[in-house]
C-alpha cells in the first residue's frame, strides 16, 4: 500500500503530555494521500490534541510529524485548518467575507494587504459553502451552522493539499451538515486528503473511507471497512459503546 | 462599486465622528463660560497633548478590549511606577528617561505574567493581580524613599500616580507625537497580522504566522501607549483611557478598522477635554477628569448606539414581539377555522385569548387594524384578505417542509431555515416552482 500511494501525513511516536500525564501517547499514523479520514474516540481521547500537536500549535513531548515527507515548517502551505467553532469570539467586529479572506493571509506574507484577487477567491469559496448571500453579514449575527461554513470557506481558500477539521459537524443544522459532506467529497475528488475529528459513529462509514480510532493511543487505523468494527469500537470506547451495526460488522468484531 | 451608497453602518460611524467633533468644538465656549477656562498657550498645549495621547491609547486600547486583556492594561500601567522611580534615581527627571524606565518596568511585568501563565498553573487573573500589586507596592515604596532625599522631593513624581496635565510642556507634546506616530505606523503596517492573531490565534499559528512574536509586538505597542499616557492619566486610571474609547466605539460599529478610528476620535475627545478641565488648577488630578469624560462616552454609546445600544435592543424586542404575536394569532385563528369547518367560521374570543393571553390580544389588535379579522359580538371572523394571508402563511410553511425534504435532491440553494420568513421572499422563483411541483406530487 505504502509503496504505491505516497503518505500525505506521517506521524511517529507522537506524545503530548499535560503535567506528566499523556493526552496522546506514542501515536504512529500513516495517512495515504486522497483519503477522507475520521478521527473517532471518546471524550478526552485526545482527538483535538492530536490535530493541534500535528500542526505544531501545542508543544510535543516527543515524536516527529511529516507532511508529504517534509517537516511542518516546509509544508505549511500544504496544510489547511478548520479549528473548533467555539475557539474564537464570534462577537469580534468583522464580516463573513473578511474572515474568509483571512485564509489567504498566510500566502500574502508580511506587510502585503489583501486586494481584488483575494476578494474574488473568498467569494468563490463562500459560494461553495452556500453563504454567498451573507458575505457582508457581521459574524456576530451568524447561526452556528453558518459560523461553521464560514470557517470551512476560510479553509477552502487556503487551497491546501491536506485539511484538518476539528469537529466541523458538532451541533450544526442539517443544511450545514449536507454542505460539509458535499465539500468533503469535492475535496476528495480533487485528490485532497482530509482528516476530520468526528463524534457521530452512525455516520462514520457514510462520510469517510478511512478511520482512526483513538483513545490516547491509536487503537486502529486504516480503511473504514476493515477498521470500523464493533470489536475495535469496544476496544476504543470500552464496554459502554451501544452502537449497533448490521450483522456483517458485528460478526467481524466477534 | 465605489459609487455604491454608504451602508447604514458607515453612516453610523460618520455620524458618531461628526457628533463627537461638534461636541468637542462646542466644549470650547462652554468650558470658558462654565469653568472660566482661558485658552492660554499652556492650556492649548495641554489640550493638544491630551488629544494626541487619546488617539494613541484609544486606537491600541481596541486590541486590549478585543483580546479580553482590559485588566492586563491595568496591571501593566500600575507596574510602570517602580520603573519611573528607578529611572529618576539613576538618571534624573527628564521625561523621556522616566518614560523609558516606566516602559521597561511595564514590559518586564508583561513578560513575567506570561512566564507565570506558561510555567505554573496560575490563572490569568491571579497572575495579573499578584504582579499589579507587587510592582505597584514597590513603586510606592521607592517614591516614598525619593521624597525623603533632599532636593529630590521637588521632582513631582507623584504626578504619575493620578496624572497631571498642567505639567505637560511643548517638548513633551513633541515627544509624545513622535513616539505615537511610530506606534500608529507599526499598527498600520502589521494590521493584518494583529487582526488575525486577535481573532483566531490557532488558525494564525497553523498558517505559519509567528504568533508569539506578533503577540509580543502588539503587547509592546500597548505598553508604549500606556507609558505615554502616564503623566496625563496616572498609573491608577490609565486603564480607563486605554479601554473606554474602544468599548464606546465597539457599540457603534462592526468593523475593526472603524472601531479603531472611532476609538481614536473618542480618545482624543476624552483626553483633550479631560486635560483642559483639569488644567484650570494644578490641584485637579487629570486621570479622574479624563475618566469622567470617557465614561460619559461609554454610557452614551451603550445607551444610544443603533444595533447594540440598550434603547435600540429594547425597541427591537418590542417590534419582534408585535410581529410574532400577529403571526401566531393569525395561525391560531386559521387552525381553529380549518378544524371547525369553513374559513368563515367565527372563532370565540374566549378560545383565542385562552391560547396566548396578552400576546394574543396584541396580535388580534394588529390583525383587526390591518383588516384581516373582524370582531362581531364576542367572536372573531377572518376577512377575505385575512383568509388569503393565512393561506399564504400556511403554504409557506408547507414549502419550508418540502425544502427540508428535497433541497438536496433538487439541488436548491442552501438557506438557513428561517421558517418565520415567507419562503417566497428568500428563495428564487424557479426554486419555488420546483417545490410547488413537489406539492402536487405529495398532496399531504
Amino acid at each position: 500500500m505504502n509503496d504505491r500511494v505516497p503518505l500525505a501525513l506521517s506521524v511517529e511516536d507522537l506524545t503530548v503530555a499535560y503535567h506528566s500525564k499523556p493526552a496522546i501517547w506514542d501515536i504512529d499514523l500513516g495517512v495515504p494521500e486522497g483519503v477522507l479520514m475520521a478521527i473517532v474516540g471518546p471524550n478526552g481521547a485526545g482527538k483535538s490534541t492530536l490535530i493541534k500537536a500535528v500542526l505544531n500549535l501545542i508543544p510535543r513531548a516527543a515524536g516527529t510529524v511529516s507532511f508529504y515527507g517534509s517537516p511542518y515548517e516546509q509544508a505549511r502551505s500544504l496544510v489547511g485548518y478548520v479549528p473548533q467553532r467555539g475557539s474564537v469570539d464570534w462577537d469580534f467586529p468583522t464580516s463573513v467575507l473578511d474572515v474568509v479572506t483571512m485564509g489567504l493571509y498566510g500566502k500574502l506574507g508580511w506587510l502585503r494587504r489583501p486586494g481584488r484577487r483575494e476578494r474574488d477567491l473568498a467569494l468563490f469559496a463562500l459560494n461553495q459553502v452556500g453563504l454567498l448571500d451573507l458575505v457582508d453579514r457581521q459574524i456576530s449575527q451568524l447561526s452556528g451552522g453558518q459560523q461553521q461554513r464560514t470557517f470551512l470557506a476560510r479553509a477552502l481558500v487556503q487551497d491546501a493539499q491536506i485539511y484538518f477539521m476539528d469537529e466541523p459537524f458538532a451541533a450544526v443544522d442539517a443544511i450545514t451538515e449536507r454542505a460539509i459532506v458535499k465539500i468533503l467529497h469535492q475535496l476528495k475528488e480533487r485528490g485532497k486528503t482530509v482528516l476530520v475529528v468526528h463524534h457521530d459513529l452512525q455516520t462514520v462509514e457514510d462520510y469517510f473511507d478511512w478511520v482512526t480510532l483513538l483513545n490516547v493511543e491509536v487503537v486502529a487505523s486504516g480503511p473504514a471497512a476493515e477498521v470500523f468494527t464493533s470489536g475495535n469500537l469496544q476496544k476504543t470506547y470500552g464496554g459502554r459503546v451501544s452502537y449497533l451495526h448490521d450483522g456483517q460488522v458485528l460478526a467481524a468484531g466477534d | 462599486m465605489k459609487l455604491k451608497s454608504m451602508s447604514a453602518e458607515d453612516k453610523r460611524v460618520w455620524l458618531a465622528i461628526a457628533g463627537i467633533v461638534v461636541l468637542g468644538i462646542c466644549f470650547l465656549p462652554i468650558g470658558q463660560w462654565l469653568f472660566g477656562i482661558r485658552y492660554t498657550y499652556t492650556v492649548r498645549v495641554v489640550a493638544l497633548g491630551g488629544s494626541i495621547l487619546g488617539v494613541i491609547s484609544g486606537a491600541l486600547g481596541c486590541f486590549a478590549v478585543l483580546r479580553r486583556e482590559s485588566l492586563m492594561g491595568d496591571a501593566l500601567s500600575h507596574a510602570a511606577l517602580p520603573g519611573v522611580a528607578v529611572a529618576f534615581l539613576l538618571a534624573g527627571r527628564d521625561l523621556g528617561v522616566l518614560l523609558i524606565g516606566a516602559g521597561i518596568a511595564s514590559w518586564i511585568a508583561l513578560r513575567f505574567i506570561s512566564a507565570l501563565l506558561g510555567t505554573t498553573r496560575l490563572k490569568q487573573d491571579a497572575a495579573m493581580g499578584i504582579v499589579l500589586a507587587s510592582w505597584f507596592a514597590g513603586g510606592i515604596a521607592l517614591l516614598a524613599y525619593i521624597q525623603s532625599i533632599p532636593d529630590a522631593s521637588q521632582a513631582g513624581l507623584d504626578r504619575f500616580i493620578f496624572g497631571q496635565a498642567a505639567a505637560i510642556i511643548e517638548s513633551d507634546v513633541l515627544l509624545i507625537s513622535g513616539v505615537g506616530a511610530a506606534v500608529l505606523l507599526t499598527l498600520a503596517l502589521f494590521w493584518k497580522e494583529f487582526k488575525l492573531v486577535t481573532f483566531d490565534m490557532g488558525f494564525a499559528g497553523a498558517n505559519g504566522f509567528q504568533v508569539g512574536l506578533i503577540n509580543t509586538l502588539l503587547s509592546t505597542l500597548i505598553v508604549i501607549a500606556i507609558v505615554l499616557g502616564l503623566q496625563l492619566a496616572g498609573v491608577i486610571l490609565m486603564v480607563g483611557m486605554l479601554i473606554a474609547p474602544g468599548i464606546a466605539a465597539r457599540q457603534w460599529t462592526q468593523k475593526l478598522n472603524h472601531m479603531v478610528i472611532l476609538a481614536a476620535v473618542f480618545g482624543a475627545f476624552a483626553g483633550g477635554v479631560g486635560a483642559v478641565i483639569s488644567a484650570i488648577d494644578a490641584d485637579i488630578p487629570t486621570g479622574p477628569m479624563i475618566i469622567v469624560v470617557a465614561f460619559s462616552l461609554v454610557l452614551a454609546s451603550i445607551t444610544l448606539a443603533p444595533g447594540r445600544g440598550l434603547l435600540w435592543s429594547s425597541w427591537r424586542r418590542r417590534l419582534d414581539s408585535r410581529r410574532f404575536a400577529r403571526q401566531n394569532a393569525l395561525r391560531d385563528l386559521y387552525r381553529y377555522v380549518l378544524s371547525h369547518g369553513s374559513p368563515g367560521t367565527p372563532v370565540p374570543d374566549a378560545f383565542i385569548r385562552g391560547i396566548g393571553d396578552r400576546s394574543a390580544a396584541l396580535g388580534l389588535a394588529q390583525l383587526l387594524s390591518a383588516g384581516l379579522v373582524e370582531l362581531t359580538g364576542d367572536s372573531w371572523r377572518l376577512t377575505d384578505t385575512g383568509i388569503e394571508a393565512a393561506r399564504r402563511d400556511a403554504h409557506s410553511l408547507q414549502l419550508w417542509d418540502l425544502y427540508r425534504l428535497y433541497a438536496d435532491d433538487l439541488d436548491l440553494p442552501l438557506l438557513g431555515e428561517d421558517r418565520h420568513l415567507d419562503i417566497r421572499d428568500v428563495l428564487p422563483a424557479d426554486a419555488i416552482g420546483q417545490l410547488e411541483a413537489m406539492t402536487e406530487q405529495r398532496p399531504n
